[in-house]
């Protein structure tokens, strides 16, 4: 069997600067990118190619970091070096800045929205991370502030059906928090990688996550009942090391097919798949496509479609974003 | 970075400066493939002013040649760098500039590493990280008041 990741397009999509992340609205048919130039553009696909259907600017006076859609695809926050997280609403085939959340004492790394669409976490290089609740007026109130890193926090990323939280951080640890009596607690503190932890992402059901390191690893973390009932046990059950030259910036989990990509600082994209017949105790990954220069520059980020199987994007120091189709060929 | 306090190292050793590079035939030859070498590199940092003393990386021994590893082909450059003292401060800043000054020099394809020369500096470690974390790199080059005192460290001064 033979698998192939094969390039479908790339955009020139913020020139002169860095696209820092990318990412696919719930149907798959919009993808926001966001980058040094302060401004997020929106893509989609027209005939057989896609192009930028509009350019939000002026939401933010520094970089604009991570961007996310809410579940239901209408909004779209935006988390920027100024400190702020700019929340957009989708009208017609427009997008207006409707509320700006601040607090952050200093840039804002990354922005996720729950399961439910009701709770948006942000985190910061202020070491915190905040979970805000919306209400049905799209009001924004914070909840919660939760200090149980001790460095930056690179990266949040929500449980796909849970009200579940994870974090990574400059100081190696990632930390998972769940909502108890109102108030969100650090509830397991996922120790092991030895540099900077930049991505997470779940898998399909939730009972695992990965996270990509500075130390050139991904690691994979698997959720063990626990019988005293009280914290979290989850435990590093695979170390994929040795593939990757420098800084892993990214992992995506898809949760259609369970491939993982990854992002990385010696400009290659990879694609691992999971070994059906090993113990799910001990789980094998193996190395299945990888595109040496994916771009010409560091790769900051990798996000499968929603919706299509194999669709994979891709952006870069480069400015650019490069569209992926993974196959699997007999 | 004030001015006008005491100086943390108030009287360092200054070394020699370097000649010129010596140019060969290759060098002037047009139509010879001319790799980036370390001599190249460090040309480019050597004169890179020390943000305390009116004196060069170079003159403080901040820099030298053998701590300039560059591969071509790879488009890696390496470079290790002595703070005057184990203490000093400026380490961030000193790493920042040598990073920034190879920033705006080299074409975008290589990758950039700035770290203190092992055993040299009491926050080594924290400090390499912090050099080689390119985000916090990106929001620190955003603050304009820090941009503003890198940019003097990359000044070429009027003897």
């Amino acid at each position: 069997m033979k698998e192939a990741l094969s390039l479908v397009q790339r955009l020139s999509a913020h020139p002169d600067s860095r696209c820092w992340f990318v990412s696919w609205s719930p149907t798959g048919t919009l993808l926001a990118s966001c980058g040094g130039d302060k401004a997020v553009r929106i893509w989609g696909r027209e005939g057989d190619s896609w192009i930028c259907k509009s350019v939000l600017q002026d939401g933010h006076q520094r970089t604009v970091r991570k961007v996310a859609w809410s579940p239901c695809g209408n909004y779209l926050a935006s988390a920027s070096f100024d400190a702020t997280t700019c929340i957009w609403k989708k009208k017609n085939d427009d997008f207006e800045s409707m509320t700006v959340l601040e607090g952050h004492e200093n840039e804002v790394k990354c922005v996720a929205w729950a399961p439910s669409g009701n709770l948006l976490a942000t985190c910061s290089r202020d070491k915190s991370v905040w979970v805000w609740e919306v209400d049905e007026e799209d009001e924004y109130e914070c909840v919660t502030v939760v200090n149980s890193h001790t460095q930056d926090v690179k990266h949040v990323v929500w449980h796909p059906t849970q009200e579940l939280l994870a974090s990574a951080s400059y100081d190696n640890n990632i930390c998972i928090y769940k909502e108890e009596d109102d108030d969100w607690e650090c509830r397991a503190t996922l120790q092991g990688h030895t540099s900077t932890v930049w991505g997470l992402s779940f898998d399909a059901a939730g009972q695992r996550l990965a996270s990509c390191s500075d130390d050139r690893t991904v690691k994979i973390w698997k959720e063990y009942p626990n019988e005293c009932g009280q914290d979290l046990s989850w435990k590093c059950v695979c170390t994929l090391s040795g593939y990757h030259g420098r800084t892993v910036y990214d992992v995506a989990w898809c949760r259609l097919t369970g491939a993982m990509a990854t992002a990385c600082g010696d400009d290659a994209v990879r694609v691992f798949k999971e070994d059906e017949t090993a113990d799910p105790d001990q789980p094998v990954f193996s190395l299945a496509a990888q595109v040496a220069k994916a771009h010409s520059q560091d790769v900051n980020c990798v996000a499968w479609n929603p919706k299509e199987v194999g669709l994979l994007a891709s952006c870069s120091d480069d400015g650019d974003i490069a569209i992926w189709r993974f196959q699997e060929e007999d | 970075m004030s001015g006008g306090t005491r100086l943390e190292n108030a009287n360092p050793v200054i070394f020699q400066r370097s000649g010129e590079r010596v140019l060969t035939a290759n060098d002037e030859d047009e139509d010879v493939h001319d790799p980036i070498d370390d001599r190249e590199i460090f040309d480019l940092i050597r004169s890179i002013n020390d943000p305390e003393h009116p004196l060069s990386l170079e003159e403080l021994n901040v820099v030298e040649q053998v701590r300039v590893k560059v591969d071509d082909a790879e488009s890696n450059v390496s470079v290790e760098f002595t703070p005057t003292i184990p203490h000093c401060s400026m380490a961030t800043l000193i790493g920042l500039s040598i990073k920034v000054k190879l920033l705006r020099s080299l074409p975008d394809r290589f990758k950039i590493d700035v770290r203190i020369s092992p055993g040299t500096h009491a926050s080594e470690e924290a400090v390499n990280k912090q050099l080689a974390d390119k985000e916090r790199v990106a929001a620190a080059l955003e603050n304009s008041s820090l941009l503003e005192v890198v940019n003097q460290c990359l000044s070429t001064r009027s003897i």
